[in-house]
């Protein structure tokens, strides 16, 4: 057994309160009471008036509600589209001769290497062409929502993408192929073979285009003119004199935090249950 | 029917959405009248004030960077000690702010800094935020778990015999470290180094949010001359921002470049985690 050193733990432990720290503050002041006078104002965080529930029965009064809605309207579009055109991309490239693979592959990571500022400007650009071209054939502009959601669903597709295809390399490809011999057409094929076989993979896929379009903020604020999502909402309200409820911290944050922690601590369990078994077997041999 | 035209959908898609996009950049870059031309590029890149902002921004960047791997290291080098099942759980705890709205985030940092500290010791007309190192602090934080993240992954494939090799032979810890562990986790410093000083240039809320704009970074910079544009009337001129987003963008290339010559055990997709 090693030694165990301390001075290990204290820092960890002070990093890990680095890190919450403006979490868990946050959250405590999701309790205070901001109201002076009749206004209620957020800016002055730093002083404790008292408890109250107040600021969570009016969190998604006015603009936050309906950023909300917005936001959630287009990540969940987002993540089925994207689960969708995603799973039967990685499976036709996974398919494809060596060399169009890698260059499709590629170029499918350039949303995720691009900075984030890019693809929002990129978007910004492109929009006001295809605005410009539809005002002149006397067309209504597009949307905020349609733009969010050809924004959103383009850096979304690659991460499912990238999740499906490990699943694939795994599993094999004489299986199509066994399927169409045993009699399926290739559509049963694939909804009957290939996908049950790489469903862990686009349920991962899924779950990360949801977090990325919940998440994002820099694309959304480029896109969208008149309708904000949450965080564009929040980065407004950050810089007004209004300040943002800090109960939307907590409402967001406890949600994720309960999500990644079920999914990551199966993970590790599952891994634990292998190391074991690996010990086992070595022992055994 | 073959397989491949299931990606037909996609490709039309990543046409239509992501390279067709790209192509913008340099469209409004060099479009001048409807013809091509340096004119406008060059006027861009002889503004004096763009380039000290891209310098400030690298030193902030370059900054935050350090700090980052200073303050990431020893976490990811305790983490990669330990046994796999702790280390996993705790890696997670590293990681789970990271998914906390950025916006939300650095808004609980202006609060703490403009509110909270003043507050407590009594100050009244002094706040922590609009300093250099207030910035700096914060883009730490919010980038901090992508330095642990490569470090670790590299850290914790390191082949625990050469270690003992390493002290068999006489090597004391302290020489251990630098002569052995050190130079195998270059990998994952590289891209460490890689993951948060791009992202730490472009990150225009913090600035906003903390610098009370005093500190301009690049990506400010952007951002500004692409909503000005959309804002003035008329159409809109995206030359300026286009310009400095090709100077962005070859900075990417550089260190994509880069942390790929490192990077020679190529992963293909997989977790974030």
């Amino acid at each position: 057994m090693k030694k165990v050193k301390p001075f290990r733990y204290v820092y960890l432990a002070l990093m890990l309160l680095f890190l919450y720290l403006p979490i868990i503050y946050l959250i405590v002041f999701s309790f205070n009471d901001f109201s002076t006078g009749r206004r209620v104002s957020y800016a002055n965080l730093g002083r404790w008036n008292g408890f109250t529930l107040e600021n969570y029965t009016n969190v998604f009064a006015g603009e936050a509600g309906s950023a909300l809605l917005l936001t959630l309207e287009v990540a969940l579009i987002t993540s089925v589209v994207a689960t969708v055109i995603g799973t039967f991309a990685a499976i036709g490239i996974n398919s494809m001769k060596k060399r169009p693979k890698s260059i499709i592959l590629n170029i499918s990571q350039l949303p995720m290497v691009n900075p984030d500022l890019v693809t929002g400007i990129t978007f910004m650009m492109l929009f006001a062409f295809v605005n410009g071209v539809l005002v002149n054939m006397g067309a209504d502009r597009l949307s905020d929502i349609v733009k969010l959601l050809i924004a959103h669903i383009s850096f979304s597709i690659p991460y499912v993408i990238f999740s499906v295809m490990p699943r694939l390399k795994q599993s094999s490809s004489m299986l199509y192929e066994a399927a169409l011999d045993l009699g399926c057409t290739p559509m049963q094929a694939m909804f009957r073979v290939i996908i049950p076989d790489i469903m862990p993979g686009i349920t991962s896929g899924f779950i990360m285009a949801l977090t990325m379009s919940l998440d994002d903020f820099v694309v959304s604020y480029f896109v969208s003119d008149l309708r904000s999502t949450l965080s564009v909402y929040m980065y407004s309200a950050a810089r007004g004199a209004k300040g943002v409820n800090p109960a939307l911290a907590t409402i967001i944050f406890i949600p994720l935090v309960t999500l990644l922690l079920i999914v990551n601590l199966r993970r590790i369990s599952k891994e634990r249950e292998d190391e074991i078994q690996n010990k086992k077997v070595k022992m055994k041999g | 029917m073959k397989r491949k035209v299931f990606a037909y959908p996609y490709i039309v898609w990543m046409a239509l959405f992501i390279a067709v996009p790209m192509v913008f950049i340099f469209y409004y870059a060099f479009n001048v009248d409807g013809s091509f031309s340096f004119s406008k590029v060059w006027a861009t890149l002889s503004d004096i004030s763009k380039w000290r902002v891209l310098w400030v921004s690298i030193e902030i960047a370059a900054g935050t960077t350090v700090f980052c791997l200073l303050l990431g290291y020893p976490v990811a080098y305790i983490l990669s000690n330990m046994r796999k099942s702790i280390a996993a759980f705790i890696s997670v705890l590293f990681f789970v702010p990271m998914w906390m709205n950025f916006v939300l985030r650095t808004y609980a940092w202006q609060a703490i800094l403009e509110y909270a500290i003043p507050n407590m010791l009594g100050w009244t007309d002094k706040t922590l935020t609009g300093s250099v190192w207030a910035v700096m602090m914060v883009l730490v934080y919010n980038f901090i778990p992508f330095m642990v993240m490569p470090l670790y992954n590299s850290l914790s494939k390191i082949d625990r015999s050469l270690i003992e090799a390493s002290g068999d032979l006489g090597a004391n810890g302290r020489m251990t470290f630098f002569k052995v562990v050190l130079p195998l986790s270059v990998p994952g410093i590289v891209s460490g180094i890689t993951m948060v000083f791009i992202p730490a240039i472009t990150a225009f809320t913090v600035p906003a949010l903390i610098g009370n704009g005093n500190y301009n970074l690049y990506g400010n910079e952007i951002e500004m001359a692409f909503k000005q544009a959309a804002g003035s009337a008329g159409s809109a001129d995206y030359s300026v921002g286009s310009t400095l987003a090709i100077i962005l963008l070859i900075c990417v290339f550089i260190s994509t470049a880069v942390m790929n010559r490192f990077d020679k055990d190529h992963e293909e997709g997989g977790n974030l985690l």
